[in-house]
């Protein structure tokens, strides 16, 4: 989800060139027509429908809110089953950890961004429901997941403007990769 | 094929404690291989195939019934036998295949793809949208960056690093769709996401974009096979294969990367202590595996050649050097051609055996002039929770009964 609006908008599919100058441009043979006419304009509605992701910034977060409290029976309920009753001990990756020599990472541990908790649970789990949960179900569970790692209180109302605001154990964790071939090997 | 050659091996192999000769060991294991290798009666074969008709023109062509390799299939990924291939390209059915929430099931007459963000016009594609824009062909490898198990002495090519596959792929370049979307060219990311279970999302540099990603929606000339992204997947060559996202479904341009579970959480390599990871390492760096002589065969004195694959996902490979002796001297293979850049590539060398205790290894060069390296060099390289993007010279030993069992031992620590 991206806060930026195209600047020219949707007009019929008539190809404006952009500005040359400040980014990088596409590349294509230069011998391709400006367009192709092809593909048909996206309605607002339907980007709104897809575009489910959420920025470290906080872009692309819902309205609603949740507590760890909250958390807590929405885990009962549909987690517990897989990540075990504490968020650790399941059959599927612990949740809860904040050990940092050890060699699981978690939540704990190892996330760099609160937002993406909350991306990947409205994402991705519960793993045999994906995609089932609600805005205030996912916020909870973040609460409670974040709680259990004493990254916030257990009274702490998680909602769009709170949950980008957390600062994460591994936040500086995470160096840019530096490889670039030749002899040395990194 | 690759689990009855694990059967023979154990069926073949002997269990008591006095030595077998290599012949009886050979004995025994063909032996176990039932009808196929039935003692020869002279002329019986060429009679039961020559005095009746074999089978008419079919629909679909399937492999002898002597013919038999298998894919190995874990609850998340399945590996390619790559001993058991003897080119460059792997046959669709055979490519390997990892995700995250199984394979969808997807109806191409539904299939959109959605491009929006920064973008003058967000436009959504139809399959056949994509197959209509100028098409481009492409061999190149795919491989998953979790793509090392150091295993026991009896693990076969297709465990140490069957999450690796080459294919020759179809599809319309990344920057043309871009082009006719007109990309703001202050964008510096891009989310690709799937459409399956997982909805699998990664960010990818614009570089890449305007470099040589593709969409694409077929395999060998064929379409997908669904477990490789049927109808269409973004395809980054040389690149960890989890960045060609399948089932692709959305791409949106931004100018920051998502930072998503799979490029935070997975796909990250702890460096040094432990303290810090590295991010966004998307190169795979070269690479090779010798396939044969592998476990689990037993071979005999006299001249063999030692085969295997190389790849990089910085360009080409410049050169194969095998060593017979545990990496204590080195010759350099035949690269068979054409050598393509970011592809995996044939080496062959010619070998005779005379029976003494082996160990064979190989060792690949990139046009970067990166060699790859040994597990002690990686791992002084990068510490010792180093998890991904792992790519050590593996090695074979030779028993003195010619058994060849893998140099499990070389990447011990
Ligand atoms: C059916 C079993 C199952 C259920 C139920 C389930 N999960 Fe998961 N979860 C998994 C598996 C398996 C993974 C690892 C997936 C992968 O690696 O692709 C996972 C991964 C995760 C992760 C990422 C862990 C990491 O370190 O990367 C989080 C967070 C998570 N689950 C939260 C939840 C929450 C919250 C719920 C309840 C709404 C839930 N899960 C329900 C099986 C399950």
């Amino acid at each position: 989800m991206v806060g930026w609006v195209g600047v020219v908008g949707i007009i019929g599919g008539l190809w404006v060139a952009a500005p040359a100058a400040a980014g990088q441009q596409p590349s294509p043979p230069s011998d391709h027509p400006d367009s192709f006419g092809l593909g048909r304009p996206a309605t607002t509605s339907e980007i709104e429908a897809l575009d489910i992701d959420v920025m470290p910034d906080g872009t692309g977060l819902p309205e609603g809110s949740g507590t760890a409290a909250d958390g807590a029976r929405t885990w009962t309920r549909t987690c517990r089953g897989c990540h075990g009753p504490d968020g650790e001990g399941g059959t599927a990756a612990p949740v809860v950890g904040r050990d940092p020599s050890s060699n699981r990472s978690t939540v704990g541990n190892y996330w760099p961004y609160a937002t993406t908790l909350y991306d990947y649970i409205n994402r991705a789990m519960p793993r045999n429901a994906p995609g089932s949960l609600t805005a205030p179900q996912v916020y909870g569970l973040v609460a409670w997941i974040l709680a259990k790692n004493d990254i916030i209180t257990t009274e702490a109302v998680m909602d769009a403007r709170t949950l980008p605001a957390v600062v994460m154990p591994a936040r500086d964790r995470f160096v840019r990769d530096d490889r670039r071939g030749g002899p040395e090997v990194r | 094929m690759a689990n009855e050659r694990i059967r023979h091996t154990d069926a073949g192999a002997p269990r008591r404690r006095e030595r077998l000769t290599r012949r009886e060991l050979l004995a025994g294991a063909a032996g176990a291989m039932g009808a196929a290798a039935v003692a020869p009666v002279a002329g019986q074969q060429s009679v039961t195939t020559t005095r009746r008709a074999g089978r008419g023109p079919n629909e679909v062509d399937q492999r002898s019934r002597f013919v038999t390799p298998q894919r190995d299939p874990s609850a998340t990924s399945s590996r390619t036998p790559l001993q058991d291939l003897r080119g460059t390209i792997t046959p669709a059915d055979l490519h390997f295949e990892r995700h995250h929430g199984g394979v969808p099931d997807i109806d191409p007459a539904q299939y959109e793809l959605l491009v929006h963000g920064m973008v003058d016009r967000p436009t959504v594609f139809s399959l056949a949208d994509l197959q209509q824009f100028p098409a481009t062909s492409r061999i190149c490898f795919l491989e998953c960056s979790g793509n090392l198990r150091r295993g026991t002495p009896e693990t076969l090519p297709q465990m140490v690093c069957g999450l690796t596959s080459q294919t020759e792929w179809t599809g319309v370049l990344l920057s043309t769709v871009l082009k006719e979307v007109g990309a703001n060219p202050d964008a510096t990311w891009f989310l690709a996401e799937g459409q399956d279970a997982a909805v699998m999302t990664r960010s990818i540099p614009m570089e890449k974009a305007f470099d040589d990603a593709m969409i694409v929606y077929a395999q060998n000339g064929d379409a997908l096979m669904p477990g490789n992204g049927y109808p269409a997947r973004l395809l980054l060559p040389g690149w960890e294969g989890n960045s060609s996202v399948k089932w692709l479904r959305r791409i949106e341009l931004a100018d920051q990367p998502f930072m998503t579970r799979e490029e935070t959480s997975k796909y990250t390599d702890p460096l040094g202590d432990g303290s810090q990871s590295r991010q966004f390492s998307f190169v795979m760096d070269a690479r090779s595996i010798i396939t044969d002589p592998a476990f689990p065969r037993v071979i005999e004195p006299g001249w063999h050649e030692i085969r295997g694959l190389a790849w990089s996902g910085r360009g080409r490979i410049t050169g194969v050097d095998v060593s017979a002796d545990g990496g204590t001297t080195w010759q350099a293979a035949t690269l068979q051609g054409p050598v393509l850049p970011k592809a995996h590539v044939r080496f062959r060398h010619r070998w005779e055996w005379g029976g003494e205790p082996a160990e064979i290894m190989s060792r690949a060069t990139d046009e970067t002039g990166y060699v790859q390296p040994t597990w002690e060099t990686l791992r002084a390289a990068r510490g010792p929770r180093t998890r991904y993007h792992q790519n050590p010279i593996t090695s074979w030993t030779v028993g003195d009964d010619g058994r060849v069992l893998f140099g499990a031992e070389r990447l011990r620590s």
